[in-house]
């Protein structure tokens, strides 16, 4: 049997696999036969290292040597010198631009990192099930500590972290607190905001199931400062498992007398109720969310009042995202000036995001305030799939915005995001390639919006179905160019006009899209095309009778029989029939078929 | 059980560090290995409970001392199901793609012999004890 001493490790995730990691593996195993060392050495292909800028990356296993940017031509030098001689290689060690100085890995494990896990500490730790792995992580400590204290005291330390709310708004943590602790009530509520709405997003859920526990200490803890004694979690019917986890999690912590009377001996009491919704994204507005809660529709109402001064059943309400629950502890536990050493000057801490669409790394990711898209986008996320052109990133779901090329050194922060014509959101991130195009883009936001507008208010009900149908006309090659500046108008009077934040942020994607992309609205409207091919009225399949070699195999896939030809020769389109689904173009291996 | 105050606490903090040390050490120093499966509703629905199973059969079929648990999602999305796995006095590795096929291969040469396998998810992040 081998005995392995060493462990080359090469990046086999995709960015590095692109710039031929593969051949790298390859190259590594022939040359260690060679030396004779294929039984000492060992060369394992990983996953993503997060630092595809500067792949592709090989580790060297146990001395920690972190290489970048190796190519084929270093593999002999890092068996001769490396392997054989134990030099390091120089030339391949990592060179802080900051510091001027190489780094191995050995010397600074964690430079590569740029993720840095926060709200998601325990997810994927601990087992979610169990809440004495959450105490063995200091669970509940900050809890401890906090019942010692004043509740304005503790309420000060969240306003000193500068925690701002993770749901979307961003606004201040600690000032909510406060405000909701200065109402006088003989009752007060502590309400998580669960619901989660934003399609593509499940940094709540992920959270919720894989600790349930941090978000029942925070909410505790915030029952403490503001003076309520009753925590509601209103939670989608639709997340089954976390749910259940939570309900687990809740039941430990009255076992464990968490949650109950006289907490710690502390004389506070506090309990924990679970709500459902049944998963309208207006629902997550924090007045609709209130009259749900209370068995009303789903509808907001005019603020103020606000929910700190009048929310569930008229009492004072502090409604919180779970995400920023799950921060809490943490500010205790490890202080305030440890949590606002992360970020940014007025965004603090970290965000989670659930990264989506066309990179090659789709996940839950943790980052730093004040980290680029860039970052996010070519780093974490391993850069764009099938080694295709970036084109746009909409951050904020469907209240927020398209962003480009240009703004990819943006560094991450609530008011940055605002000023590029987006916004945090609760932490959509989804990344479009060249082959989307941006009007169908805006088109499917709004689609969206139409389905979840609760028909209250006139601007939203009606002006978004308005804005929708502009969108179909110029989808399918109907548009003038009058119709660009009539969205602009009508977009602006909805943000206007609207009641609530979903009508206020819905004509976001059109606005910011014609902002970005104004001549791919021309390109509709004037040539009647759709440059990224995807208007299914504005372009058509052709077949390139030279490239044709008769395979038969578009003949064979299309679905409606609108392809003809003999075998062996080149075979042509029925465009009467063809209902342009595409199969014919994505099965060509001779790349004949065109979009036209 | 019920825990009455913060220095209670804190006591059952320590118990419970000390139970998972040994959970994961073992009495005769080392010689437990811990796997743990990430199952949030991503790793779920790509088979991380058929994974789980398939584990927690296969250790104990060929009686490795193993304590094999579930946790919450570990990020990598786009390599569910993914698993860690500590072998005594080693740093927790994590493998994304486990399958049968892969969870036997790991099994054979991690597990069993201490050799790196292909698949390997580096820990791309900083936690908050950094
Ligand atoms: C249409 C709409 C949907 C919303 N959906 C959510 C949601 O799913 N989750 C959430 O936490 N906040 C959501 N919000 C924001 C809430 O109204 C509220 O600001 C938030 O829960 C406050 O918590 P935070 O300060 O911790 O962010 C939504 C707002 C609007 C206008
Ligand atoms: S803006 Fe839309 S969702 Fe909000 S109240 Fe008006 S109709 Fe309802």
């Amino acid at each position: 049997m081998a005995d392995y001493k060493m462990h080359i490790l090469v990046c086999g995730g995709t960015g590095c696999r692109a710039s031929q990691s593969d051949k790298i593996v390859e190259t590594f195993k022939t040359e260690l036969e060679m030396h004779g060392l294929d039984d000492e050495v060992k060369v394992v292909a990983t996953g993503c290292f997060g630092f595809c800028e500067k792949g592709p990356i090989v580790k060297i296993i146990p001395d920690n040597t972190f290489y970048v940017q190796a190519g084929v031509v270093d593999v002999k030098d890092i068996v001769e010198e490396h392997i054989i001689k134990g030099r390091p290689l120089k030339r391949l060690l990592y060179h802080d631009p900051a510091t001027k100085s190489q780094v191995t890995d050995t010397a600074h494990i964690d430079f590569y990192k740029k993720q840095v896990r926060i709200a998601l500490r325990n997810c994927g730790f601990i087992n979610p099930e169990n809440i004495e792995e959450y105490i063995a992580r200091d669970g509940y400590a900050a809890l401890g500590s906090v019942l010692e204290m004043k509740p304005s005291e503790a309420t000060q330390m969240v306003k000193d972290s500068g925690l701002r709310g993770r749901g979307g708004g961003g606004f201040p943590t600690g000032l909510k607190w406060e405000i909701t602790a200065k109402e006088k009530s003989d009752q007060k509520y502590v309400v998580c905001n669960a619901d989660e709405g934003d399609p593509g997003a499940f940094m709540d859920r992920s959270i919720l199931e894989g600790d349930p526990h941090s978000v029942i200490e925070a909410m505790a803890i915030c029952g403490y400062c503001i003076g309520a004694g009753k925590g509601l979690v209103y939670i989608r019917a639709e997340y089954p498992l976390a749910i259940n986890r939570l309900k687990i999690a809740l039941n430990q912590a009255r076992e464990f007398g968490l949650l109950g009377n006289d907490i710690l001996g502390s004389g506070f009491d506090f309990d924990i109720d679970i709500r459902y919704g049944a998963g309208a994204f207006v629902c997550g507005e924090e007045t609709a969310l209130i009259h749900s809660m209370e068995g009303y529709r789903g509808e907001p109402t005019v603020k103020p009042p606000f929910p700190s001064v009048s929310g569930y059943l008229g009492k004072p309400t502090n409604v919180n995202n779970v995400e920023t629950f799950a921060n809490i502890p943490v500010i205790f536990n490890k202080g305030v000036e440890w949590f606002k050493s992360i970020g940014t000057e007025n965004s603090r801490g970290t965000k989670v995001f659930a990264l989506a669409g066309k990179v090659n790394n789709v996940g839950l990711i943790e980052v730093p305030m004040g980290i680029t898209l860039r970052e996010v986008i070519f780093d974490i996320g391993g850069g764009i799939r099938g080694g295709k052109k970036f084109k746009a990133v909409q951050t904020g779901g469907p209240s927020g915005g398209c962003l480009t090329e240009q703004h990819l050194d943006t560094p991450i922060d609530y008011d940055n995001l605002i000023a590029v014509g987006s916004m945090m959101g609760s932490g959509g991130m989804i990344v479009m390639d060249e082959d989307d195009c941006m009007v169908s883009i805006a088109k499917f936001y709004l689609e969206f919006t139409l389905d979840e507008s609760c028909g209250k208010c006139t601007p939203c009900r009606i002006g978004n179905k308005r804005l929708h149908e502009i969108l179909v006309k110029i989808t399918s090659g109907n548009g003038i160019e009058e119709d660009i500046e009539r969205l602009r108008v009508l977009g602006n009077v909805i943000k206007e006009t609207s009641l609530c934040g979903l009508g206020q942020t819905s004509p976001n994607p059109v606005l910011s899209t014609l902002d970005n992309f104004y001549d791919e609205y021309l390109a509709h409207v004037n040539d009647k095309k759709c440059p990224a091919g995807q208007c299914k009225d504005l372009v058509h399949y052709e077949i390139n009778a030279n490239a044709c070699t008769g395979c038969t195999l578009c003949f064979r896939n299309c679905p409606v029989g609108a392809i003809s030809g003999e075998k062996k020769m080149p075979h042509y389109i029925d465009q009467s029939l063809c209902i342009k689904c595409g199969v014919c173009f994505e099965k060509c291996r001779f790349k004949a078929i065109s979009i036209v | 059980m019920k825990i009455k105050t913060l220095a209670d606490l804190k006591k059952i903090k320590a118990e419970v560090q000390e139970k998972i040390k040994l959970r994961e050490q073992g009495e005769n120093a080392g010689n437990i290995v811990q796997v743990k499966v990430a199952m949030a509703t991503c790793g779920i629905a790509s088979g991380a409970k058929e994974t789980m199973s398939f584990i927690i059969e296969e250790l104990d079929f060929r009686g490795i001392d193993a304590v094999v648990t579930q946790t919450g999602c570990m990020g990598y999305c786009y390599a569910e199901p993914t698993i860690e796995v500590t072998l005594p006095g080693k740093d927790p590795v994590v493998y994304g793609y486990v399958d049968r096929e892969k969870a036997r291969q790991i099994i054979d040469e991690y597990i069993v012999k201490g050799e790196l396998v292909d698949g390997i998810i580096p820990v791309n992040y900083k936690t908050i004890d950094e």
